[in-house]
């Protein structure tokens, strides 16, 4: 693989730029969305709700929603302005005629989507730093596992785009994957509590059940060795996807 | 012929290039020299293989065989150098819409690694290379087809390339707009920049390239200047006949036309006289009106080579 950090940065300048004009309408709506799920379920849901984990509902909750809007920072720029790139503006076709690869496109485009889900991821913290359901000094943890996030899900994200041959897959990408993590994730309740023999092992696939778990360690101060566990899931499955990925922009670009 | 000495090497140079998709030949071994500051044509019917020799040379498709050396160096080997040196106007623009001129030659400068400075100073002289100053803060999505398009090369100019690569610059565009960009296109090569085009304008080729070739289904079916081709294809002049295509061998033979070709509903005779055609046509068969007596030109060279195919629909 023939990575170049200077490359890789301009296209990250490219969406940089792009992004300075039209920040405006697209920040509020993802920004908003974890804000509300915070409002409604952890205050208005969470008062009939004595406790969970050893906290109120909303001190619960708060964690997994940081790496929610991580999540759904990254999954919007690789999804749809990934696969519209690639296949109607023909964005991809013009880098490759200058000295930037394929290889330095992929990561440009991986790092800004962790840039934008550090935004979104953010953005909400501060939020939850001013509702002080983010004790200090533990919870300053969690942030770097905002752009952890951010990188699991701009690489699964991506290597999905980039092989489907059809924007209407992402509905499904949406609808059947994405949602069903937020719900099943540990953020809502205690996932384990409710499975049973092989069903617990099965729950470790779920991809951001780990991002959630590093989070709320973090919130609650408590850690345990088993926290390298879901480090190493993130890191991993990262890495053999980008692997994967750079295989597959190269294919799509090059022929 | 100075500069021809100090570099031996064509800036583009083919040697029995293939390339399949597929079970689809798509490039049939084809051979090309781009000598230094010249300006090099491919021209050829849809489909014919111009985008993917041009995707070639710049190194995003790799050929199954022959060599491809630009500015000397293997493409396959550095194409990164390679595409630092050169500079590629694609066929459909790839503009960013929510962004203004000066924005998206930035965001190319970057591709090129330039400074800021080199950025700022190489946009204020495109913008007046390009005649882009009345509209460089306004949204590309504002713009017009002729804007977005002078803006394209631009983009292609940021690195100031010695190798120039347009694939089908002018398509869609309106006379005045061609006609300045073709001026464009005589200023940078006088400045010694290389210019490789494609082209589904004849006279556009006739009027830019000193080197043409024609490609029809992957193959060079011909390649010279302008008027090597003219020569050699057909001849100088041509006259054209309303006849109808069962009378064509019998006036083809009368009158012994080097070559002949039937367009639609005319008959068009090459000769290196035609007036002289002309007038043995009006005394023998009076019947017979010449409808023109013409210099020929690229337009019937890539006719008589590639035009046949059309007329029976293979
Ligand atoms: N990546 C690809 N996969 C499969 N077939 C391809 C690919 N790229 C080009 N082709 C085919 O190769 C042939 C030549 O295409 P190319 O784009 O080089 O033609 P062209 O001469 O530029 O045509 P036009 O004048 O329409 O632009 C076409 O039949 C095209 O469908
Ligand atoms: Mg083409």
């Amino acid at each position: 693989m023939r990575v170049s950090l200077p490359h890789v940065l301009s296209v990250w300048q490219r969406n940089f730029a792009m992004y300075r004009r039209t920040w405006k309408l697209n920040l509020l709506p993802n920004f908003f969305e974890p804000v509300l799920y915070l409002l409604a379920i952890g205050i208005g849901v969470g008062s009939y709700i004595s406790e969970m984990g050893g906290t109120s509902y909303v001190a619960f909750l708060a964690p997994g929603l940081v790496t929610v809007a991580a999540m759904n920072g990254a999954s919007f720029e690789v999804t749809y302005n990934t696969f519209v790139r690639l296949n109607f503006e023909k964005t991809y076709e013009s880098m490759l005629t200058t000295p930037v690869q394929a290889e330095d496109l992929l990561f440009g485009e991986v790092l800004w989507a962790v840039t934008r889900s550090s935004i979104y991821g953010g953005a909400f913290f501060i939020v939850l730093i001013a509702m002080g359901l983010a004790p200090f000094p533990y919870a300053l943890l969690a942030i770097p596992v905002i752009p952890l996030t951010g990188l699991l899900f701009a690489s699964i994200g991506i290597a999905f785009s980039l092989r489907i041959q059809t924007i209407d897959l992402f509905s499904f990408y949406f609808t059947m994957f994405l949602t069903p993590l937020f719900l099943f994730s540990d953020i809502f309740f205690p996932l384990e509590e409710r499975l049973s023999g092989a069903w617990l092992w099965v729950a470790e696939l779920l991809p951001l059940l780990h991002p959630v778990r590093l989070s709320r360690a973090a919130f609650h101060g408590e850690f345990s060795a088993a926290l390298w566990w879901d480090f190493a899931y993130i890191a991993l499955l990262s890495l053999v996807l980008l692997y994967v990925a750079a295989g597959t922009v190269r294919r799509r670009l090059t022929t | 012929m100075a500069t021809a000495l100090e570099n031996p090497h064509p800036v583009v140079d083919l040697e029995r290039v293939t390339k399949s998709f597929g079970a689809r030949l798509v490039v049939d071994a084809l051979s090309l020299q781009v000598p230094r500051g010249a300006c090099f044509g491919l021209l050829g019917p849809n489909g014919a293989g111009k985008t993917t020799a041009l995707r070639m040379v710049y190194g995003v498709t790799r050929p199954d065989s022959g060599s491809i050396r630009v500015f000397g160096i293997d493409v396959g080997s550095d194409p990164r150098q390679v595409r630092s040196r050169l500079g590629v106007t694609l066929q459909e623009n790839a503009l960013i819409e929510p962004l203004t001129p000066v924005e998206n030659l930035a965001v190319f400068g970057r591709f090129h690694l330039l400074t800021e400075r080199e950025i700022r100073s190489r946009t204020e002289e495109l913008l007046d290379f390009l005649e882009l100053r009345s509209h460089a803060d306004v949204p590309v999505r504002a713009l017009s087809g002729g804007f977005q398009r002078r803006l394209s090369i631009a983009q292609s100019l940021m690195n100031r390339p010695e190798l120039l690569i347009l694939d089908e610059p002018t398509t869609g565009l309106d006379p005045a707009v061609r006609i300045s960009l073709w001026s464009r296109v005589d200023q940078l090569r006088a400045l010694g920049t290389t210019v490789l085009l494609t082209t589904h304008y004849m006279e556009e080729a006739e009027r830019l390239c000193d080197q043409l070739v024609i490609l029809d289904g992957g193959k060079a079916v011909a390649q010279g200047s302008p008027e090597e081709l003219i020569d050699r294809v057909l001849a100088a002049e041509a006259l054209e006949l309303d006849v109808r295509p069962e009378e064509d061998a019998a006036i083809v033979a009368a009158f012994g036309a080097k070559r002949s070709l039937r367009a639609g509903s005319r008959l068009i005779l090459y000769a290196d006289d035609a007036g002289e055609l002309a007038l043995r046509l009006r005394e023998q068969r009076p019947e017979h009106r010449a409808r023109a007596v013409r210099r020929t030109n690229l337009e019937d060279v890539f006719l008589a080579l590639t035009g046949a195919q059309l007329e029976f629909g293979a």
